[in-house]
């Protein structure tokens, strides 16, 4: 699993990006968004997935059924 | 302090227009959009003096529009919107705001870059000589966007190194940037405070997000004030200028804000700055949506006034949005689009700027001068009668705007013991030209109707039955005059009318807040 950001509910403010370990988000036309490939749900550096805990808006950095679980190595 | 972790920066994100990121936020605005009342005790700007301010605070905020009432009408400030990022969410702000004609704090019209906000502070600067300051104010939070904030003033001192710095910050993060704020010589810092206890914390933020955890309920208020406090004391302790604001909100810390007032007085704030809570269903806060209403004037003036007596309280703040420019209520932030912006020739004249500024402190000069006059004129009169008049004024301190061209009234409470800014009122323009007048008449005198007078350039002779019915009287004989000297010429004439029997005094009712920040007139 990865996370992915709603585009409809993203308002842009940033606050995600600087706090992924893993560089995983970027700006697309004035919104975030989440490369999955990049995301591990913060396991292993965090309790909590970071842009979801930083988002200001409920229900916008959620979990991408499209991937499996993310599995720690 | 916990642990020493620095908190993540930001890397640069885009400079897209983005007219989706409108967030509003009560109190957090101003960038320093601070300032003071007048006369007697709290009178850092008003009185166009000193008052009981240390000389050396005097002279940093003395020219500054947020921190004086008085400088308010001669000098300018804008806000640049590079700090989109928040780290705690507030009851009083809706961070998914939407809407074309927005003109409340926090909201912007558009997100800079650093090299953007530079370029339109030399732009603004070139343009209107009167801008001094400018505030970093969010629409997030400042310091929530270090890296934004703090590359934004590095190059805007390198290209126009007379512009005063200031920021605005709930203070979650102030305690790790003190020493930064220290380096790039930002005189004001303003920390929006609205409580100093959790249990009543947990009913204004519903989280905050610190050291990579959100907490929430009364432990998210237990870690914002840790940290406010320990900000302030930073603040105090490197010599930097700290106003507090506070958004009053009826039933959750109307009374508390006492308490508050205390707290932050004791660790070195030096001016308090109490504002009404704006909530307004439509705009979506928490606060709106569940019927949470704003104080009345009155109970805004009680409370301030309560406050006084411990420290400077500031009246003039009008709650401006995060992009806000301009003198005295008007925002140009219109005329300043970055599209604009890159067309315009830039020519930053420091020596025209100093004539302009030289020019002010002359007009400043004799603003006081009137005004001590008409004090000696009524140093024999002896009264416990207090009024209060407003005042239709375009700035430059004199009464100098038509009635129905006011959008907002200052108002002024005059006694024997002499003229005292206490607040404005804005209001929706009454002459439109047509439509509607009455409606907006009502609206008017809705805003003002705890005052006895209205001080005005000139009003028509609809306008003048209307006031005088509701009992208010419309005053233009003082047309172009200084505003204190003519609120106590007012008074001294007022006084002489009760004592002659020709007139009775009666107490006037309360006044409603019209909720909102100001936008282009």
């Amino acid at each position: 699993m990865a996370f992915k950001i709603v585009e409809t509910q993203c308002t842009g403010c940033s606050a995600c990006e600087p706090q992924c370990p893993n560089n995983a988000i970027y700006e697309k036309d004035g919104l975030f968004a989440i490369n999955p490939k990049k995301c591990t749900e913060c396991i292993g550096f965090f309790d909590e997935p970071q842009c979801a805990a930083a988002c200001p808006i409920d229900d916008t950095c959620v979990v991408d059924d499209a991937y499996p679980r993310y599995v720690a190595n | 302090m916990a642990d020493l972790v620095q908190p993540a920066i930001a890397r640069g994100s885009g400079s897209k227009l983005l007219s989706r990121i409108k967030i509003e936020v009560n109190g957090r605005t101003g960038g320093g959009c601070g300032a003071s009342s007048a006369g007697g005790k709290a009178s850092c700007g008003s009185a166009a003096g000193a008052g009981d301010l240390d000389p050396e605070i005097w002279e940093k905020v003395k020219n500054h529009p947020c921190y004086s009432e008085e400088a308010h009408h001669h000098y300018a400030r804008m806000h640049v919107a590079v700090a989109p990022a928040c780290n705690i969410q507030c009851n009083y702000c809706n961070r998914k705001y939407d809407c074309s004609n927005e003109s409340r704090p926090g909201v912007v019209s558009e997100r800079l870059t650093p090299e953007q906000a530079a370029r339109k502070v030399v732009a603004v600067a070139s343009e209107i000589p009167q801008m001094t300051v400018l505030g970093i104010a969010g629409p997030g939070d400042s310091l929530a966007n270090p890296e934004k904030t703090f590359k934004t003033f590095e190059l805007v001192t390198r290209q126009a190194p007379d512009i005063k710095l200031c920021l605005s910050t709930n203070g979650l993060a102030l305690p790790d940037y003190v020493k930064q704020i220290k380096d790039f010589n930002v005189d004001h810092v303003t920390i929006t405070i609205n409580m100093v206890d959790p249990e009543v914390g947990e009913r204004i933020y519903p989280w905050v997000y610190f050291r990579h955890k959100r907490y929430r309920g009364r432990d998210a208020s237990k870690v914002l004030t840790e940290r406010q406090m320990e900000g302030l004391e930073l603040l105090t302790a490197h010599k930097i200028l700290c106003k507090v604001n506070s958004v009053m909100i009826p039933g959750i810390n109307d009374e508390h804000l006492v308490e508050v007032n205390r707290a932050v007085k004791a660790r070195g704030a030096f001016l308090h700055n109490i504002m009404p809570l704006i909530s307004e269903p439509e705009h979506g806060t928490y606060f709106g949506l569940n019927g949470q209403r704003g104080p009345t004037a009155q109970e805004l003036k009680a409370l301030q006034d309560r406050c006084e007596g411990e420290m400077n309280m500031m009246r003039h703040c009008r709650q401006c949005r995060a992009d806000a420019v301009g003198l005295l209520g008007e925002d140009r932030s219109a005329e300043f689009t970055t599209g604009r912006i890159e067309q315009m020739p830039v020519v930053y004249d420091l020596e025209s700027r100093r004539k302009y500024q030289q020019a002010v402190e002359r007009e400043r000069e004799a603003r006081i001068v009137a005004k001590r006059a008409e004090m000696e004129a009524l140093a024999g009169e002896f009264s416990d009668l207090k009024l209060l008049v407003a005042v239709a004024t375009k700035g430059g301190g004199k009464i100098n705007q038509h009635f129905g061209h006011a959008s907002e009234f200052q108002v002024y409470e005059v006694s024997t013991g002499g003229a005292r800014f206490v607040g404005h009122r804005r209001v929706d323009l009454y002459c439109q030209g047509g439509f509607g007048e009455e409606a907006a008449l009502d609206t008017v005198i809705r805003a003002i109707n705890d005052c006895h007078a209205v001080l005005v350039a000139k009003i028509g002779a609809c306008p003048r039955d209307e006031l005088k019915k509701a009992g208010i009287d419309p005053v233009d004989r003082y047309a172009h005059e200084f505003i204190e000297k003519s609120a106590l010429a007012y008074f001294r004439e007022y006084l002489g009318r009760v004592k002659s029997g020709e007139i009775v005094h009666l107490r006037r009712g309360d006044a409603q807040i019209r909720q909102g920040a100001f936008v282009a007139a």
